[in-house]
């Protein structure tokens, strides 16, 4: 069985070479659709089979190595294309290609029309094939061709509707800002093959405890990495791409926010666990930028009226939530919220794009409103995914983002706890500014020429799965004091050595009780007043001062970038050519040869061709080298 | 096939020159062209396949003496360094006819003749061992060159022909003057005046310092003007720019290799002390090269002078690698060599299937013709993807190489010069995904790029070829990595020992 495991990203590349070169030919929506789904579903089953495979090992023994080939063999270098199989790799594949498999579905029936159709499932199944290398790679270089791959994917799909100027534009912002967090990534690669000499994730696991390499060290290394997580994972300073995602079709952004395209910082970081539990500052950092970014965003999206703009910086937000459970210590806690986000927000997002389609390419939520009875399937569903996000138990969302809380609590870093519950707060008010202005209230739209309809069974099918699963996916982390943690201790193995090094922390089981009944009550005041506030329309416009057009435009952190970065490029890219390459450098070439040119031109006029100059030269010359012996 | 290099060689060559008399059939002269390289490719197929990788000594020599009076040898051989660089002149040429079949249009006998004459020159620069044949090999390049770029050339190839030719042979005259003075220098020890490599290299390193520094820097300028390393490199957007497609691509592809080959083989291992003390400015000036030449590029309005000066920054990265001197780095430099040909090639061939259809290079002219050309864009994107180095493509293998041996080595001793390589990775994409945008993104706002023909079979074909390779590499370099692992082994050895050597004496 073990042995046909590979197959988990051979089929997705399949179907991408198919509908990639064929496609053209093919042109049948159907043909390429179901060929894009089943290679993806196909890889789901194996996965599962892999699951089974390694949950009947015993716990210490749930890690398969399968080589495929030597990839780069050379002096010291020996770097393999091999998959690890492990429970974070394989709960990360299940989610890719479960997930994966229900947006396939759905862009079914959203991109049915579509002139790039075949194009468009080609490149979704180089996603799947890209996000199942990042994941199942056993050394770091593995891990970052799927990490690149993932970034050229959302560059092809951001940047799918290429007649427009501006998906052009978020396209290459998206490689662009991606390509920064990646330089941190390879400078991370190159000082941890200097000091443990080897990229592969089990050799530098087993060369950290009593290495003698400095603790500085991991602090460079880890911050590096957590550099390359920033860039793909959208939070501070290089967060500005993920907004911008949404230029691409619908299925695409579902695709991007949730399995581990923007999650594999978090992955990443789980799977070098390790590293970063060597010393202090590396988790403070990781910690204190998720916190940062988590609030930050959720002002942000408070003020947003784009329903794809909300629903983006609420993932940012949740993506801060995720690092916050990192920089804590709380390895699966985070991997939990990556799995209970992957539902609730490939939810919403393809009720989004269901609302979009129904509301004919409308995105502004201030021009809906009651569309709750049109669009029943969606409004349902939508309304999961909000609970789930908002996090009432027992929805999903509530058991990953209380499990977070209160780790930070109990760590003791009140001040990211104080700030992460008022995020917390902060973004069901704006999930529930969104259902409130989508779906309830009257309609705000010009009913005579918009009639919105419910979408078909194949789109509305993948929502209602990925309803269910965002309602009764918190049961596989129930906190310990109510029941036992599954999640928890089917990753044990993988973040055993990490925990084994950080300090650990005692819960309190009436603490932990007064935690859930705080965080629930935080949620349910921030649904009744956003729903006071917003079910007759928008009334943040009542109130619209300086601080919410800030908020409206972001920060104006996109305009400080240009003035601060794009601009002095291209400034400094125009005098490097035009002074420095065509007047200075190629000016002295020329100017060595016009020098020659020149010399040669005076001299000529030596040669004037009159004898009597001539004559008079020689006298001139005779008379000198006299002079010379005479006064020598 | 004992004289199976001197058929490589001159297979082209003497083949070449019954093209002068085909007359007027063009198709012939194209078709029989195309035949004789891809024959050659397929000799060099041969070659590969008989080559011992285990073996890092030069394999398949051919000796004897051509000038007695001088000990001048007509020496051939081929290791594990100049065998993949054979390999990438006997690719790039047939693929080249192929890619450019239609673009010729005046003079075709001799343009096929020159093209042809061309390769065989290569051939002979990459596998010469003696330093009177090199010379004559690597100054023969210069005059099919000088007609292709006269010849086929742009609006202004009379200025960036001169220049070319005046830049590139001001470096050759050091060289022979440095190749006269190491023959003379060295008469005592050898016991009689020659110019065989083999026996050169063997005492050579043992010069005193005083002249053996000039004498390095003579034969190093002349390699770095080829290359061409930062500030030596303004001849060469000039040449590129004003070069006909199959110039430009040959060129790039394979010309500018010449340069590090020399660095490699001649430079590093005649020189070894002498390198490695200037090694830290060899590397200095690539990682400047790198960056210079990206953020130069980002300011060009014409293509194939972008296309030009991303050839310095990636240029910049071999340099660095072959100056760190690790085995993962010179590797990396090598494969990166074919890698640059490969990808730099298909750029410069992709600019001449625009051209062809809409005759201006300025990038402002096009956008959005993606929707024209789909199958265009596809595999532009593709190759551009490679030259950022993507993993998964050529691109990314030699730089990844280069970067993390030069991080460890202990020559450079620094992290910085890899550091700031690295933010090529980034610069690279900056660049040449702007330029993908503006040229194939975006709403078609010229009316003449409304109707232009996407790529036929023939173009398809050609480009696929190189895509092959461009795949190959990215997935599998070990095909040819483990060719050059034993030669790149015994020249870092060698310099050591010679190090080593050196301390011991008093």
């Amino acid at each position: 069985m073990v042995e046909y495991f590979y197959l988990i990203t051979v089929l997705p590349l399949v179907g991408f070479l198919i509908n990639g070169l064929f496609g053209a030919k093919i042109r049948n929506e159907k043909v390429s659709g179901i060929i894009g789904s089943l290679m993806v579903l196909g890889s789901f089953i194996i996965t599962l089979l892999a699951y089974l495979n390694i949950t009947s090992l015993p716990q210490e023994s749930r890690s398969i190595t399968i080589p495929l080939f030597n990839w780069i063999t050379t002096g010291s270098l020996n770097i393999s294309a091999a998959y690890l199989v492990d429970p974070l790799s394989v709960t990360m594949c299940l989610i890719i290609t479960g997930v994966g498999f229900l947006i396939h579905v759905y862009a079914i029936g959203y991109m049915h029309g579509d002139r790039g159709f075949a194009r468009f499932f080609a490149f979704l199944n180089l996603f799947i094939f890209a996000m199942l290398n990042l994941v199942l790679g056993d050394n770091m270089l593995l891990m970052f061709l799927g990490w690149e791959g993932v970034g050229l994917c959302s560059y092809l799909l951001i940047g799918f509707f290429y007649e427009k100027k501006f998906a052009g534009d978020a396209a290459n912002k998206a490689f662009w800002v991606n390509r920064i967090g990646d330089f941190g990534f390879m400078l991370a690669m190159f000082f941890i093959f200097m000091n443990f000499g080897s990229l592969n994730f089990a050799a530098i696991n087993a060369a950290i405890p009593g290495s003698l390499v400095p603790v500085s060290m991991f602090t460079i290394i880890t911050l590096l990495l957590f550099v390359g997580a920033t860039g793909k994972s959208a939070q501070i300073p290089l967060y500005v791409w993920l907004p911008d995602a949404m230029a691409g079709p619908t299925p695409v952004s579902a695709l991007i926010h949730t399995p581990p395209m923007v999650t594999a910082g978090v992955y990443m970081i789980s799977r070098t666990s390790p590293l970063f539990s060597m010393g202090p500052i590396k988790m403070e950092v990781v910690m204190i930028i998720g916190c940062l970014t988590a609030f930050m965003a959720a002002t942000i999206a408070v003020a947003q009226n784009d329903i794809k703009k909300i629903l983006a910086y609420s993932t940012v937000s949740q993506l801060g939530f995720m690092f916050m459970a990192m920089g804590a210590g709380a390895f699966s806690t985070g991997i939990f919220h990556v799995t209970t986000h992957a539902f609730f927000k490939a939810l919403m997002f393809l009720g989004a794009g269901a609302v979009i389609h129904g509301m004919h390419d409308e995105q502004d939520v201030t021009k809906m409103g009651g569309l709750k009875s049109k669009m029943k399937i969606t409004f349902l569903t939508f309304l999961m995914g909000g609970i789930a996000i908002s996090g009432i138990p027992p929805f999903s969302g509530f058991f990953s983002k209380d499990e977070i809380l209160s780790k930070l609590f109990f760590a003791g870093h009140y001040p990211v706890f104080a700030i992460a519950v008022l995020t917390a707060f902060m973004t069901a008010f704006y999930i529930w500014r969104l259902i409130s202005l989508t779906f309830y209230g009257k309609p705000r739209y010009d009913e005579a020429h918009v009639q919105p309809h419910e979408s078909p069974a194949l789109m509305t099918v993948p929502l209602i799965i990925l309803a269910v699963l965002s309602v009764v996916g918190g049961f596989i982390g129930m906190p310990h004091i109510i029941a036992p943690n599954f999640i928890e201790h089917w990753l044990e193995p993988v973040f055993a050595p990490a925990l084994a090094i950080l300090p650990e922390h005692h819960v309190v089981a009436s603490t932990e009780y007064g935690l859930i009944a705080f965080s629930i009550l935080v949620a349910v005041i921030a649904i009744i007043v956003s729903l006071k506030m917003f079910k007759s329309g928008d009334r943040l416009y009542a109130f619209s001062g300086g601080f919410y057009n800030l908020l409206k435009e972001k920060y104006r952190v996109d305009e400080l970038y240009d003035k601060i970065i794009v601009s002095p490029l291209l400034w400094l890219s125009g005098i490097f050519y035009r002074i420095l390459d065509v007047k200075i450098i190629d000016g002295a070439v020329n100017g060595t040869a016009k020098f020659f040119n020149s010399l040669s031109l005076d001299w000529r006029k030596i040669q004037t061709g009159i004898v009597q100059d001539y004559a008079l030269f020689s006298v001139a010359g005779i008379i000198a080298i006299l002079l010379y012996i005479l006064l020598r | 096939m004992n004289n199976i290099l001197s058929i490589l060689i001159f297979a082209p060559i003497v083949l070449g020159i019954p093209i002068l008399f085909f007359g007027k059939n063009e198709k012939l002269i194209k078709i029989y062209s195309l035949v004789i390289s891809s024959g050659v490719f397929g000799l060099s197929l041969y070659l590969f396949s008989i080559y011992n990788a285990a073996n890092p000594d030069y394999q398949f020599i051919e000796r004897f003496q051509w000038v007695k009076d001088f000990n001048i040898f007509y020496q051939l051989g081929v290791d594990g360094i100049s065998i993949l660089m054979v390999m990438l002149t006997a690719f790039i040429f047939p693929v080249t006819i192929l890619g450019v079949w239609n673009s010729v249009t005046t003079r075709v006998k001799e343009f096929y003749f020159l093209l042809l004459l061309l390769m065989g020159a290569l051939f002979g620069v990459f596998l010469s061992l003696d330093l009177i044949l090199f010379y004559m090999f690597w100054e023969l390049i210069l005059i099919p060159m000088y007609f292709i770029i006269g010849f086929w050339g742009g609006k202004n190839k009379f200025y960036a022909n001169l220049k070319f030719f005046l830049y590139t042979m001001f470096g050759s005259l050091l060289m022979l003057v440095a190749i006269i003075w190491i023959s003379q220098y060295l008469t005592p020890q050898l016991g009689k005046f020659t110019t065989d490599y083999l026996a050169l290299k063997t005492v050579s390193p043992y010069i005193p310092e005083a002249i053996q520094v000039w004498l390095f820097v003579f034969f190093a300028i002349s390699f770095v003007i080829k290359v061409p390393m930062f500030p030596f490199h303004t001849w060469l957007p000039d040449a590129h720019t004003e070069a006909p497609t199959a110039g430009s691509i040959i060129l790039a592809a394979v010309l500018l290799k010449m340069g590090t080959y020399g660095i490699l083989r001649f430079s590093m291992e005649m020189f070894p002390l002498i390198f490695m003390k200037y090694a830290w400015l060899l590397a200095l000036l690539g990682v400047i090269g790198i960056i210079y030449g990206a953020l130069v590029c980002i300011a060009q309005k014409d293509i194939k002078k972008l296309v030009a000066y991303s050839s310095v920054s990636h240029m910049g990265f071999i340099l660095l690698g072959i100056a760190a001197m690790t085995v993962e780095s010179i590797q990396g430099g090598i494969i990166q060599m074919v890698n640059h040909g490969l990808s730099t090639g298909a750029l410069f061939m992709f600019v001449g299937f625009l051209y062809d259809r809409r005759h201006t290079r300025e990038i402002a002219d096009y956008g959005g013709i993606l929707k024209t050309m789909p199958i265009y864009g596809s595999l532009f994107l593709v190759i551009v993807l490679s030259s950022i180095g993507l993993p998964g493509l050529n691109g990314f293998i030699g730089e990844f190489m280069i970067l993390i041996g030069s991080f460890n080595s202990p020559l450079l001793n620094n992290h910085t010069y890899t550091i700031a390589a690295t933010t090529g990775v980034v610069l690279s994409a900056v660049y040449l995904l702007w330029m993908y945008q503006r040229v194939l993104l975006g709403p078609i706002t010229k009316e003449e790029n409304k109707t232009i023909p996407d790529l036929n079979f023939r173009e398809i074909f050609a480009s696929s070829l190189l895509l092959i390779f461009i795949v190959w590499i990215g997935v599998y370099p070990n095909t040819f990595l483990s060719k050059s692992e034993a030669s790149v082994n015994k020249l870092i050895q060698n310099a050591q020992t010679i190090k080593t050597n050196l301390i011991k004496l008093p």
